[in-house]
């Protein structure tokens, strides 16, 4: 089966041009809020440096701060909990809630429980799993995937929420009202709420030094779902790990701000073992990702802390939308980590990037997005992945640039044929650079006879 | 050999040259007025700051607030404002569902993001963080409301401690929500109001 590829998939997102557009501008929108609030702060890059640096060195001990927190964790009454793969941790969840015979399931936001895709995996066992972040929610009712990993619905227009409202929650059809629409999902989340037999979250940080883990909402709605019913399952990346509490000083400074341009978030909150009477289960999922540690290249995408700036400043993610990526982290942070799971079937990702490096440049960890991206497209090569479309064209140019009367020709040739040729000559589809935009005008000189011109002009004057 | 041991073995397998941990000794912002810039940074993200001197002042600032007037179920942990639930008698957190209204101790402020720093070591039920409608916290402040706000997070954490099992967690604002076209919804899950009271002693 061949997986349809970055462009044709962007290329059903940008016939709708005015829709494009339309979340081009979201999410320029959030940029600019994290902006305002990066330059609030005089000490910002010294955070990044430090973020970076203590993301660098956990990752250096990963093993023994591992388990450093498994027995910190164990001692503070929690349960721990390994898992190498998707399915593992699929499991694990499985027989956690089959022990307590939990039929319906309140979760707030995990990437990695979509990455492991658990909430199919449940259903089919006939479980029933809320996703209760409302981003999430409204594309789970809408039996979508998120398109980001902090704005879930950043994708969807409010029309289209109150159709879909509408349709399962019976609000009034044609009220298009973020806040009676966030009303209605306030009280059908309620009843899931209170009716839960055990909460999911997903994990911002665990601490080494006190077995304790973070959780950041804005809603609410990961410690409603864990401080009423007595199960708490809590899935993390080995990644999510920071040595010590103090460091959190950096990163909830970091992530809010550059997340969605607040200082913090409404909750960041600490969970030290279980409350009184209940059960914490914290599973320490690898899925790839101790791999991915060896690779000097690529080692430093495990700093990341899923803020999704890159995404929000990315010239291509904005104008492509997230689905397009066909990646649970889509944006330029999933483009380099969907092809170090398989390079084959995500390897028009790296490509979808103009290299433009504004990702580096707001990452709040200091990744350097846009130099890992090339890497990959040589890796990608080297794999003997790339299509004929793309190497055969490298070829011929190689081959020309190396000889200067042949490039000066072709040169020539080709501004002559932009000034004379007819549009229907230029603009096809061998061209991909005439679509959707002009060419550049053509000049009659080159550079070379331009410098040529200057530099006997200069000397014909001394 | 375990799930564990092959993850373990498999990283400690992986060639990691060794970073240092950084510190967090850095030059960490500081404001000259913590009290004004909480309040402007608390108002910005949707809840309101308070400095009062007395119990009947925080009546009285309560009063104003419409949600208070009109609820049904207060459920107070502070001895300044009587509420009407015996909170100490509930077993079953789910019957805290329809709490309009909670006065809630917290520890401290932060000035740079408008948090307070609240815990469930004398609190039965977490769950009345995050359930009631509308929410307030009553932060003891020894003399000026400025000796109970901090700078920032770096000093945040200076005084807290994590030895036990405990929860605890930063409240800034209240609970809200842009999920919909990137339009702000106060009121999200949890409390929809926020109000925060210094009280100077």
């Amino acid at each position: 089966m061949k997986t349809a590829q970055h462009p044709e998939q962007a290329a059903e997102f940008v016939a709708n041009d005015a829709r494009a557009h339309w979340h081009d501008q979201a999410l320029w929108f959030v940029r600019e809020k994290r902006d305002r609030m990066a330059v609030s702060l005089p000490e910002w890059e010294q955070l990044r440096d430090t973020a970076s640096q203590i993301k660098l060195h956990t990752v250096s001990r990963m093993a023994d701060y591992l388990e450093e927190f498994e027995r910190n964790a164990t001692k503070l009454g929690a349960v721990v909990h390994w898992a190498k793969d998707a399915q593992e941790h699929n499991e694990i969840v499985l027989s956690l809630l089959k022990k307590i015979d939990a039929k319906r399931i309140v979760k707030s936001k995990s990437m990695l429980t979509e990455e492991c895709h658990l909430n199919p995996f449940l259903e089919e066992q006939g479980i029933e799993v809320v996703d209760t972040d409302l981003g999430e929610r409204i594309v789970q009712l809408r039996k979508e995937a998120p398109s980001h990993i902090v704005l879930p619905a950043i994708h969807i227009k409010k029309e289209e929420v109150s159709e879909t409202f509408h349709e399962h929650l019976q609000t009034e059809a044609g009220n298009n009202d973020p806040n009676y629409l966030t009303e209605a999902a306030r009280n059908h989340l309620r009843e899931k709420f209170v009716a839960a037999d055990a909460g999911i979250t997903g994990v911002n940080f665990a601490i080494a030094e006190t077995g304790g883990l973070v959780v950041c909402t804005n809603e609410g709605n990961a410690d409603l779902g864990v401080s009423l019913p007595k199960l708490h399952i809590a899935c993390m990346g080995i990644e999510k790990l920071v040595p010590k509490a103090a460091d959190l000083s950096v990163f909830l400074r970091l992530l809010a701000r550059s997340a969605t341009g607040q200082p913090i978030t409404t909750y960041s909150s600490h969970f030290h073992g279980p409350r009184p009477g209940g059960e914490l289960h914290i599973i320490l999922v690898d899925n790839g990702r101790s791999n991915l540690m060896g690779s000097s290249q690529f080692r430093n995408s495990l700093k990341c802390i899923r803020c999704g700036a890159c995404m929000n400043t990315c010239p291509v993610y904005r104008r492509s939308g997230g689905h397009s990526y066909g990646t649970t982290v889509p944006g330029p942070i999933g483009s380099i980590l969907a092809p170090s799971r398989d390079s084959k079937q995500h390897k028009s990702l790296p490509f979808a990037c103009t290299l433009c490096g504004s990702c580096t440049d707001v990452c709040p960890v200091k990744i350097d997005l846009h130099h890992e991206l090339l890497e990959w497209r040589g890796e990608i090569r080297k794999r003997g992945q790339l299509p004929i479309s793309k190497t055969l064209p490298m070829k011929f140019t190689s081959w020309m640039m190396q000889s200067p009367w042949l490039f000066g020709v072709v040169g020539a040739i080709g501004r002559w044929c932009l000034r004379h040729f007819p549009r229907w000559a230029i603009y096809h589809g061998l061209n991909p650079w005439g679509k959707q935009r002009e060419m550049p005008e053509s000049p009659k000189q080159s550079f070379r006879e331009l410098y040529q011109i200057h530099e006997s002009k200069k000397a014909s004057d001394e | 050999m375990s799930s564990r041991d092959q993850i373990l073995n498999n990283i400690r397998n992986q060639i990691v040259a060794s970073v240092d941990h950084p510190g967090l000794a850095g030059e960490w912002i500081r404001y000259d007025d913590r009290v004004e810039h909480y309040a402007t940074v608390l108002a910005a993200v949707g809840g309101t700051a308070h400095v009062v001197d007395s119990a009947e002042q925080i009546l009285a600032e309560l009063n104003q607030v419409p949600a208070f007037a009109a609820a049904k179920k207060v459920v107070s942990l502070c001895g300044e404002v009587a509420g009407n639930v015996d909170f100490a008698q509930i077993d079953d957190p789910h019957k805290l569902e329809d709490v309009d209204f909670a006065i809630l101790p917290a520890q401290f402020a932060v000035a740079e993001n408008g948090a307070v720093w609240v815990d469930d070591a004398d609190v039965k039920h977490r769950v009345i963080y995050f359930i009631p409608q509308h929410l307030s916290f009553i932060v003891p402040a020894p003399q000026d409301a400025a000796d109970a706000i901090v700078d920032n997070m770096h000093q945040a954490y200076e005084r807290l401690s994590f030895g036990q099992p405990r929860f605890g967690t930063f409240v800034s604002g209240p609970s809200k929500t842009a999920d919909i076209e990137q339009s702000l919804v106060i009121g999200a899950h949890g409390a929809r109001s926020l109000n925060v009271f210094f009280l100077r002693q």
